[in-house]
């Protein structure tokens, strides 16, 4: 049993998709889903301690061996995002019922929370596998329901929204498909640990370097790194917001773990040292990214939209953090996934409490809630402080790496840079406190504090952000180790 | 009980006392009751504290790591002990204030602000006892934090704008400068621990030495060191009882404490004198205390006068620690304890005038001494503890800034400090002659005003009796700073 | 020439992409966009598909006398690739419809001012 639990990570929400629908609508789906998803969440645990303690997990699909099967392949970076995938999947599903309540009419929550499950599969798929056609298509899994997700958002921008994501997703995915067929054109092989071994001898021959180029642009897409980010805005603020805490938590980490593995591990050093001027191009789209979206965000009404951008600046962060390179830029950059997960989930689950309620989270509609949702109004302080990064929050940890690394290679600008950006959070995230707190409600209807189960989410993750601003031990010494493994790993 | 522990206690009490105002939030005296009690207890505390320190017992407290190296940590030492008394000491005096002008004043959100206060006086003790930078920035942004929602606190328009330039500033600077200055830090010294003669190797660079000294020195802009001043007057909507704490003891001495501990136990005075920024900022901040003392003069909003007044007088005491002689930090030691005696008095008289009279330009308090003459009375002895002159406690401070200067061969900076002080008569002494000696105008008008609420007279009586006594009983004071150089030496 | 002749089959590739491509970017009409989707997509399985082709290989069919087979396995990739696209489509055509329903038009510019306007 417990061998087979790289497989049973994948296989559990997507053998659950199919049961949920059987089980029909509303409740006992959400239950279903929540169980699944609880479950998902233990398996990814149990294979991150077992990981950790004893190294690699290798699993054959069906006892063919690597590299003629499929091969599942669990190191230290995936078994990491498995568990901030699946945690943030468990927690958004313990908010999802109350929330999608008012948001999504009944005969449709159960088929939601089918896509749910089959979004979810193909994110851990994607994690899991040791495959690069498999990414593929776990990929388009997890796309093809994210789509869904989205379009049953609340009104009918969010069918537009869906609509430009597919199109934009699907260019993505099939950029991915075309690098990955070049490879084994090129190598006669998909399994990842082997294309390593054989991409170098095909050497820098311009079919390699082709297919580099189309899976470093197909995942920048799914990543929404600056310059190819105009589909996130959209597709975040107006998917249903429960949803938005989930995906903004999972997809784009999970395109991040794409592009560490496909840049780290598979791809020659040479490549993204010497070929492709990479590290200078993410330091710049990063900062890029950071600033354009950053300023956005400022002028942005609807708060959800304007967290939105924000995401897009900390995807600038984590870029960044894969620019500087090295153990510790690397360092920086894990952390800094797992802690905005954190902060994010904590927004837009707070977001999405305010939704549940009130209907809308622009700013006007959103004036002088601090006093009739006290609860809900201090999340989303606790979670926009994480984001500004300040102390004794998740979010100064990251800032903390992230500067240390840039200091320690000589990037000085850098450092002024990323702490500037944080400065530009601060403006943001400020004009929400000072409408939630001091100023006065638009109309005096009274509003009850948010459902009980929203609350239960919303603060599992505020203390997250406060925890692991104190006690960083998990994501220190896992982010070092396997930073320091996937950079002596390098072929 | 343990006496290290007590660490702990000082750092909780006012924190457990939250629980208590929260519980209490519908019953006024009770609420207020529990925050009076907090601060006597967190006074004896500290005032246990001390005694100990004086056996010479070793205290200090280890909490948590939160990154390797990197830890929560807690030692006494004379300088925090200073800064710690007199937060402790001052505490209770603003509750008793604060309740007496709060209630006169009919103010909102009083919960709220009770709460905030009480986790500002909690993070101003963990500051003046960290034991190391980090922990020390840790608890700096927390007060930054928590002193927001006492700024803003009655929510007008005016309110929220001084808010964003308080929080802006002070958010900003220390995410900009503090905390790269910081990281550097660590990444040069190894360390962040506070050390007698500094933590840097002896081998580092003097210009990056000189950029960590300019980055802390603006980037702790709590010490309001010219052109990073601009939030404290900008912090003046708050509530009088606000500005009293805040400016005149617990944000504004964080920073110059923070200021000096950095320039003493990180840089080093040895170190300090080598680097050629020093004498800029010298120059620097004594500008910066004429300047101020100049807006200050054409100031007619008596709470703006004195917000200029205390950029000035900080500017003292980051002069002082920058001249980098042993006297001059003795100085500046001694002045965070004196100013803020003196200050908060005058904070104190000025909230009083204006639940009393509601009045708030100065131009108008003339003959105010007739039907508020213990208010304009201590008003008159702060003012004499801020310029300087006996018998009163600034006396003391300036004494020693004064002596540094010299001993370090600084003419212009002590002509500086001289020249200030002529200016400190000039915006602070006719305020209360003019309330006494009104001349020929208007004696009719004050017939209808009455002394300030008794619970803020006390405070007040408290404060200004304090200035005089510390004149004449300034041992203590001294024993404490003349240790700063002596204990923890290897 | 002969560069042009011998990898022929690459050429239809990048000009059933580009075409595609450009169809995807140019036009408004939603479901002449997801046309242009298919033939991008298209492109990609005849790329895969042509990969497998070994010289005088024939079909991977066991039999005898044969010993020169085409690779298989870009083909069951393929296989998969398409399944995807095809749920791609449908899905596209499936909001295509709702939006339809809910702005009356499947013109991009249209519904983009109709989303300005309200």
């Amino acid at each position: 049993m417990l061998s087979h639990l790289p497989i049973l990570q994948v296989i559990l929400p997507l053998l659950g998709a199919p049961a949920c629908l059987i089980l029909g609508r509303g409740k006992l789906a959400w239950l279903f889903a929540l169980l699944v998803s609880a479950l998902s969440f233990c398996v990814a645990a149990i294979l991150l301690t077992t990981v950790y303690n004893h190294g690699v997990i290798s699993y054959a699909l069906g006892g063919w061996q690597a590299p003629w099967g499929i091969e599942y392949r669990i190191d230290l970076l995936n078994a990491w995002l498995l568990v901030i995938v699946s945690a943030s999947s468990t927690i958004s599903l313990l908010a999802a019922q109350s929330s999608i309540s008012t948001e999504i009419s009944l005969e449709k929550q159960g088929l939601f929370y089918v896509a749910w499950l089959l979004c979810l599969a193909g994110l851990l798929g994607i994690l899991a596998t040791g495959d690069a056609f498999n990414v593929f298509v776990f990929l388009e899994i997890s796309s093809l329901s994210t789509y869904t997700l989205i379009s049953l958002g609340p009104n009918r921008k969010s069918l537009w929204a869906a609509f430009r994501y597919l199109i934009m997703g699907t260019i993505g995915a099939t950029f991915i498909l075309i690098g990955i067929g070049l490879m084994y054109i090129m190598t006669g092989t998909l399994n990842m640990q082997d294309l390593a071994q054989r991409l170098p001898s095909a050497g820098e021959s311009s079919t390699v370097f082709a297919a580099y180029a189309f899976i470093l642009v197909g995942i920048s897409l799914k990543l929404a790194l600056f310059p190819l980010h105009l589909w996130l805005p959209n597709a975040y603020s107006q998917a249903p917001s429960i949803v938005t805490s989930f995906l903004a938590a999972s997809a784009t980490k999970v395109a991040l773990y794409l592009l560490i593995r496909f840049t780290y591990t598979i791809f020659p050093s040479e490549f993204s040292q010497f070929v492709v001027p990479l590290a200078d191009i993410f330091v710049a789209l990063g900062v890029l990214a950071v600033f354009s979206a950053s300023i956005v965000a400022i002028y942005q009404e609807e708060i959800k939209r304007a967290i939105a951008y924000s995401s897009i600046a900390q995807i600038g962060y984590m870029v960044i953090g894969l620019g500087i390179g090295g153990v510790l830029g690397l360092q920086a950059t894990l952390i800094h996934v797992f802690n905005h997960a954190l902060m994010k989930a904590t927004l837009f689950m707070a977001l999405a409490a305010i939704a549940a309620r009130i209907g809308a989270t622009t700013l006007t509609s959103m004036q002088g809630l601090g006093r009739k949702m006290p609860w809900t109004s201090f999340g989303f302080v606790v979670g926009g402080l994480s984001l500004i990064g300040v102390p004794l929050t998740a979010g100064f940890i990251s800032k903390w790496y992230l500067v240390s690394a840039a200091a320690l290679t000589g990037r000085w600008p850098l450092v002024f840079l990323i702490l500037l950006g944080s400065l530009i959070a601060i403006v943001y995230i400020w004009r929400v406190v000072e409408a939630l707190y001091f100023k006065p409600a638009a109309d005096n209807s009274p509003v009850k504090e948010a459902p009980i189960a929203m609350l239960l989410a919303l603060w599992l993750l505020v203390l997250g952000n406060v925890y692991f601003g104190i006690d960083t031990r998990l994501p220190v010494s896992i982010s070092s180790e396997a930073a320091t493994a996937l950079v002596e790993g390098r072929p | 009980m343990n006496t290290t522990s007590l660490i702990d206690v000082a750092i909780l009490t006012p924190l457990i006392a939250i629980v208590g105002v929260l519980a209490f939030s519908r019953k006024p005296n009770m609420r207020e009751a529990v925050s009076l009690i907090a601060g006597v207890i967190l006074l004896l505390v500290n005032l246990k504290l001390y005694s100990s320190f004086n056996q010479g017992e070793a205290l200090s407290r280890h909490w948590l790591e939160i990154l390797p190296g990197l830890n929560l940590s807690f030692r006494v030492d004379a300088l925090g002990l200073l800064f710690g008394l007199v937060a402790s000491l001052l505490w209770p005096v603003t509750t008793l204030y604060a309740i007496g002008y709060m209630r006169g004043h009919n103010e909102d959100h009083q919960t709220r602000f009770y709460v905030c206060f009480a986790i500002a006086i909690a993070a101003v003790m963990a500051i003046a006892y960290a034991e190391n930078l980090f922990t020390l920035f840790v608890f700096y942004e927390v007060l930054s934090l928590c002193t927001y929602p006492l700024v803003t606190h009655t929510g007008t328009e005016k309110a929220k704008q001084g808010g964003r330039v308080y929080l802006g500033i002070l958010m900003g600077t220390s995410i900009a400068f503090f905390l790269p200055a910081i990281i550097v830090t660590w990444l040069v010294a190894g360390s962040l621990d506070f050390q007698q003669g500094g933590i840097f190797p002896e081998q580092t660079p003097i210009a990056l030495l000189s950029l960590l000294l300019v980055l802390f020195v603006f980037g702790v802009a709590k010490a309001a060191v010219m052109p990073f001043h601009r939030w404290l007057p900008a912090a003046m909507v708050a509530p009088t009882p606000v500005s009293a704490l805040l400016h005149a003891v617990a944000v504004v001495k964080a920073g110059v404490f923070s200021l000096i501990k950095i320039l003493v136990f990180i840089f080093g005075l040895d170190t300090l004198q080598e680097i050629p920024a020093t004498d800029y900022l010298l120059y620097l901040a004594g500008a910066g205390v004429v300047l101020a003392s100049l807006v200050a003069l054409r100031q007619d909003n008596l709470k703006a006068r004195l917000a200029y007044s205390t950029i000035s007088q900080l500017g003292y005491i980051t002069l002082g620690a920058l001249l980098a002689v042993e006297s001059g930090v003795m100085g500046s030691a001694m002045h965070i304890a004196t100013h803020a005696l003196g200050k908060i008095t005058l904070f104190f008289c000025a909230g009083a005038i204006l639940v009393a009279s509601h009045k708030s330009e100065i131009s108008s308090m003339t003959g105010l001494g007739r039907s508020m003459p213990i208010t304009m009375a201590a008003f008159f002895i702060a003012s004499l503890s801020i310029i300087g002159l006996p018998p009163t406690a600034g006396t003391w401070s300036k004494w020693w800034l004064l002596t540094a200067t010299l001993e370090t061969d600084h003419l212009i900076l002590m002509a500086v400090l001289i020249l200030s002080s002529l200016l400190n008569i000039a915006y602070l002494l006719p305020i209360p002659l003019r309330a006494f000696f009104p001349g020929k105008q208007a004696d009719a008008q004050a017939t209808a005003i009455h002394e300030a609420p008794p619970a803020a007279l006390i405070a007040i009586c408290a404060t200004a009796s304090a200035c005089v006594l510390l004149f004449f009983f300034p041992n203590p004071l001294f024993e404490l700073v003349s240790q700063i150089f002596t204990e923890g030496t290897p | 020439m002969t560069l042009l002749l011998s990898h022929y089959n690459y050429w239809v590739v990048v000009t059933l992409m580009m075409i595609g491509f450009f169809i995807v970017i140019a036009q408004g009409n939603l479901v002449k966009k997801l046309v242009g989707l298919n033939i991008f997509q298209t492109s990609v399985f005849i790329l895969y598909i042509s990969s497998g082709k070994v010289t005088g290989g024939s079909a991977p069919i066991l039999q005898d006398g044969i010993t020169s087979y085409s690779n298989p396995l870009p083909h069951v990739l393929i296989l998969t690739a398409i399944v995807v696209g095809i749920a791609t489509t449908a899905l596209g055509l499936a909001l295509v419809i709702r939006i339809k329903k809910a702005y009356g038009t499947i013109e991009e510019s249209e519904i983009q001012q109709r989303d300005h306007t309200c």
